[in-house]
């Protein structure tokens, strides 16, 4: 466990989903029980088991990925493991191995890695469309035995 | 064969598309980045590929293979390889070849810490990782030195009894050809999408091609009517 303090900064939010602005980075561990947009740069690990991550076009992520659903239109430099499905959109770039059950890469989109096709465990994907998975609190955690440093 | 593919393969002399590159005979310099140059894609025109066919039938059967696609993520592609329950490795190869050499100039592909480097961004993996590999086009590009460097990483990094697909142009009058992103429809058909023309850095016949797989257990060739040699070459 650091001694430094766990990360706090302002979620503000982006069509219900929290975010992490372009002028922020985060160095540490983040794990989100809401939908979470990262503008800003990441380093470490990022968990969003349940809910839907992006990272925007300004987006830099040097981190394990791990969520239901992730959507690239930056730069993500480390594996990605996305429940439901991933999206590799024209402009970004991901270069680390995925494990999902879907994946769409757009024409443009640059990838390097290796990809495998999982298909979700039947009581997983009940659960993960659930009610149970409706009623998640929104919020995210804060960063947790982590260091942050905050540019503005 | 259909009208759209008529001059599809015959590069600098064949017609260009309204978006392609224009001919060296309009005084214009033609772009030489291929894939992953910037450049927008020509429209997709489709093909029948013995060699993709005769790639399949080896690796179709089997499902949780391991396979490498040196030409780039694309929908397609990845889907269809996925389909079949193998894992895809995907490397943007002429990109990172770009990158590492500059899209115009192969006499830097002789710099031996340069194709150390370029071997470590695109073919850093264990001895017989994959069971098969769509190489399609790239190897024409790459000067004999690098070429034989990436023949030689190739051999150690597929397993014995392993396929490979790739293509040449068999037009030894060219000095520029197409570059095209393949994206697989079927089977034994492709999708083809023309990026650019790059130089090739030499031209192939079947001896030349033989000589060059020689630590391959066998070569098959397919020469199709569009001046594009296909080639199964098995490990």
């Amino acid at each position: 466990m650091s001694s430094m303090p766990p990360a706090r900064f302002e979620a503000e939010t982006r069509g219900g989903a929290a975010t992490i602005g372009k002028a922020v980075k985060v160095v540490g561990q983040i794990f989100s029980r809401e939908d979470l947009y990262v503008d800003g740069e990441v380093e470490g690990t990022v968990e969003a088991l349940e809910h839907k991550l992006t990272i925007g076009p300004n987006g830099t992520v040097k981190a394990t990925v791990k969520a239901r659903e992730v959507v690239a239109l930056g730069n993500i430099q480390g594996n990605v493991e996305a429940a439901d499905k991933i999206e590799i959109r024209k402009d970004a770039k991901l270069t680390g191995d995925i494990r999902t059950a879907r994946i769409i890469i757009e024409d443009g989109a640059y990838f390097k890695g290796s990809i495998d096709i999982v298909k979700p465990e039947p009581a997983k994907a009940a659960k993960a469309s659930g009610p149970a998975a409706q009623a998640a609190p929104a919020s995210s955690a804060p960063a947790v035995g982590s260091s942050s440093d905050t540019k503005r | 064969m259909l009208e759209p593919l008529k001059d599809f393969f015959r590069g600098s002399l064949g017609r260009q598309s309204g978006g392609g590159p224009l001919s060296p005979s309009n005084g214009v310099r033609i772009p030489l980045n291929g894939r992953g140059g910037g450049m927008e894609p020509a429209a997709l025109s489709s093909r029948k590929s013995r060699g993709l066919e005769e790639f399949f039938v080896q690796i179709r059967d089997t499902s949780g293979l391991t396979i490498l696609d040196l030409g780039g993520a694309t929908q397609k592609n990845v889907s269809f390889i996925t389909d079949l329950g193998h894992r895809l490795y995907s490397e943007d190869f002429l990109r990172i070849l770009n990158e590492a050499f500059g899209a115009e100039d192969t006499a830097e592909q002789t710099n031996p810490g340069r194709i150390e480097y370029f071997l470590k961004q695109t073919l850093d993996y264990p001895e017989g990782h994959f069971d098969g590999v769509l190489v399609w086009d790239v190897l024409e590009y790459l000067n004999p030195v690098l070429l034989h460097a990436v023949v030689e990483r190739l051999h150690h990094i597929v397993r014995p009894k392993a396929y490979m697909l790739a293509f040449f142009h068999s037009d030894d009058k060219q000095e520029q050809v197409p570059s095209y992103t393949f994206r697989i429809d079927q089977l034994n058909s492709l999708e083809i999408s023309q990026q650019g023309m790059r130089r090739p850095a030499q031209l192939y016949n079947n001896r030349s091609l033989e000589k060059l797989f020689g630590q391959f257990e066998s070569v098959k060739f397919f020469l199709t009517r569009e001046r594009l040699r296909e080639v199964i070459i098995k490990a």
